[in-house]
């Protein structure tokens, strides 16, 4: 057995150390395989962030209420009336001065210039009271101060700022005719709420010709994840046609949009991972080729055909792991954090960053094992048939 | 079957298909080869001396016929088998050295060795003292490229005499080599088979080198033509 495993060993290390003889054509292979890794790692690297972005933005313990079959923010409408009439349902907590915590909310879209094209695409912009901001979570001014009610002053998220140009700190923007400071930015701990500007609701109101309109209600709720009795309220009066759900729901329900993504992303590196199969198989058949005397020698000197086998799969298998490693390294150098934005379920632009965990790192180590495998596993079996008479023939 | 002989060739035959044809190189071959012989086989391309060889050291298997080695039929072994009693029994000295170009000529000759139970300091022994029968010692060290032809093959003689087989093939093995080269190559071989008793069957085109054996077999068409042309 230790003859068996010393033999293996030899064979391994010997087509590992032969490996500089087969340089640019195992360079190539490794090349390949890094390309697919590198793909499929920056789609789930992408597809992670959003959801990570998304699933980090709501929270069990405030309740979120728009009108019935709404569906997203942007379509949901309710009345100052409507929204003085739920804030007094039970189930939402209460400060010390005995008043509900909620914020009526406004949700309108403004332009923005995107740094990376220079071209325009939607920013969301909210409207909140008060307490809204205290309804988020890990929500902290980080440059500058709140908007002060009744100005045209905003509060821009870290997202917008980093992604879009001329938010900076004291800054005037221009939304259509209105003119707005920038006088504050704010980080909520990268959820998508950083995607967003903030000012004062009834400001974004009177310069957005919305009236007394509101679209959400956000509310604390007095037991976390406990929207119920804010339901059986709704349910009971006529007036109102609203949905109430955990915020951890409705953005959990806007995360999976990106699903596809990953889903995309795994198919594309599978079409791609066919040619680097092709190239694997072509290095690893190349190999055999170039090491067709020496395995006959060592044959003859009585080596089994199963250590050319394992010799053979093993070599192929360090180059894709090589490749799957470079691959990821890429990945994380140029991806990982990495800021983007995409389209969120009202059409406006949700920033979010490219995370590359460790388990997307393993299913880039796993693809590339794959790839080495299969394009591996072929030749060793030519390599384990090799006939030990080829010792005997040809010169160098 | 006397305790002297060490191979025992019974009605061989040996025929390839090649397309449509069926040709036929040995036809009922009997031979026997003695424990301390030396024996050069001759014979001109196509006569069957490579096929003779390798079927010698169990890497072609005869059509029909019996291949006895010290006593134990050997052509009716497995493929894994052949590979345990080559390991064992035999040496093979190439005509091209067939050393392993990215190991030195210490790791070269400790290849056989890593088929045995020996530990490293046994190993370690073994090698050295091989190296040191070929007069190499002090090339332990040395890549193959870095190496003459001659000292290459030198090497691949410790190579094959490391495990101690009882039979050394050598395959032209001096086919690639100077005439001064293959006299010190020849002669090295002709102390083995002296001084150390081992068997060797050698198959080479060279009548000088057949020289150096105890005994030349000349083949052709697949039949012995013995002559004596021991010294």
């Amino acid at each position: 057995m230790r003859g068996f495993f010393s033999q293996i060993a030899t064979v391994v290390a010997m087509n590992i150390m032969s490996l500089p003889r087969r340089l640019w054509m195992s360079l190539a292979a490794v090349f390949a395989v890094s390309v697919v890794v590198a793909v499929l790692l920056a789609f789930l690297a992408m597809a992670k962030g959003f959801e990570e972005t998304l699933a980090g933005t709501g929270t069990e313990s405030v309740a979120i209420i728009t009108r019935t079959g709404s569906q997203s923010e942007l379509n949901s409408s309710m009345s100052r009336d409507t929204v003085n009439l739920v804030s007094t349902a039970p189930g939402i907590a209460q400060n010390a001065a005995g008043d509900p915590e909620y914020s009526a909310e406004l949700y309108v879209i403004v332009d923005g210039i995107k740094r990376s094209t220079q071209g325009k695409a939607n920013i969301p912009m909210r409207g909140i009271s008060p307490q809204g901001f205290s309804l988020r979570e890990q929500v902290t001014i980080v440059e500058g101060r709140m908007f002060e009610p009744g100005r045209n002053e905003i509060v821009a998220g870290q997202g917008v700022q980093r992604e879009f140009d001329g938010f900076e700190l004291g800054r005037e923007i221009r939304f259509g005719k209105t003119a707005w400071e920038v006088v504050g930015i704010f980080s909520t701990g990268g959820s998508a709420f950083e995607s967003e500007l903030w000012a004062d609701a009834p400001t974004v109101q009177s310069q957005f010709q919305r009236g007394s309109s509101f679209q959400t209600v956000r509310a604390r709720l007095e037991q976390p994840g406990n929207v119920e009795p804010i339901q059986q309220f709704i349910d009971n009066d006529p007036q109102l046609i609203l949905d109430v759900e955990t915020e951890a729901d409705f953005f959990a329900g806007q995360g999976r949009a990106l699903t596809g993504i990953a889903i995309f992303g795994w198919i594309l590196s599978f079409v791609m991972g066919l040619g680097a199969l092709a190239g694997a198989l072509n290095t690893m058949y190349t190999s055999v080729a170039s090491r067709i005397r020496e395995i006959a020698t060592l044959r003859a000197i009585g080596f089994s055909n199963s250590s050319a086998f394992v010799g053979t799969l093993v070599e192929s298998l360090v180059l894709s792991v090589i490749g799957g490693i470079v691959g990821a390294l890429a990945a994380w150098l140029f991806f990982d954090g990495f800021s983007a934005s995409t389209l969120g379920a009202s059409f406006t632009q949700v920033v979010f960053t490219f995370e590359l965990t460790p388990e997307l790192f393993i299913n880039g180590i796993l693809l590339a094992l794959t790839i080495g495998l299969i394009g591996g596993l072929f030749p060793a079996w030519r390599a384990a048939r090799v006939p030990v008479v080829m010792a005997f023939q040809g010169g160098e | 079957m006397s305790d002297d002989i060490l191979f025992d060739l019974k009605g061989v035959s040996k025929q390839f298909v090649k397309g449509k044809e069926t040709i036929t190189i040995f036809d009922g071959l009997d031979m026997s080869i003695a424990r301390g012989d030396f024996l050069a086989i001759m014979g001109p391309s196509g006569s069957g001396k490579t096929t003779l060889l390798n079927m010698l050291g169990g890497v072609d298997q005869p059509t029909s016929g019996e291949i006895h080695f010290d006593g134990k039929r050997v052509d009716t072994l497995s493929e894994t088998q052949l590979a345990a009693w080559r390991a064992n029994n035999i040496g093979f000295i190439f005509q091209f050295y067939n050393l392993m170009p990215m190991l030195n000529a210490h790791r070269n000759v400790e290849l056989p060795l890593l088929l045995t139970n020996l530990g490293k300091g046994h190993r370690k022994k073994s090698v050295a003292a091989a190296l040191e029968l070929v007069s190499l010692s002090d090339r332990a060290k040395h890549m193959p490229k870095e190496m003459s032809g001659g000292q290459q093959q030198r090497v691949a003689i410790a190579r094959a005499l490391v495990s101690d087989p009882k039979l050394l093939l050598c395959d032209e093995p001096t086919g690639d080599l100077d005439r001064q080269t293959a006299d010190e190559i020849l002669e090295m071989l002709q102390l083995l088979n002296r001084e150390y008793g081992k068997t060797i069957v050698m198959v080479t085109h060279d009548a000088e080198a057949a020289k150096y054996a105890r005994r030349t077999l000349h083949l052709d068409k697949g039949e012995f033509v013995e002559k004596d042309l021991a010294a």
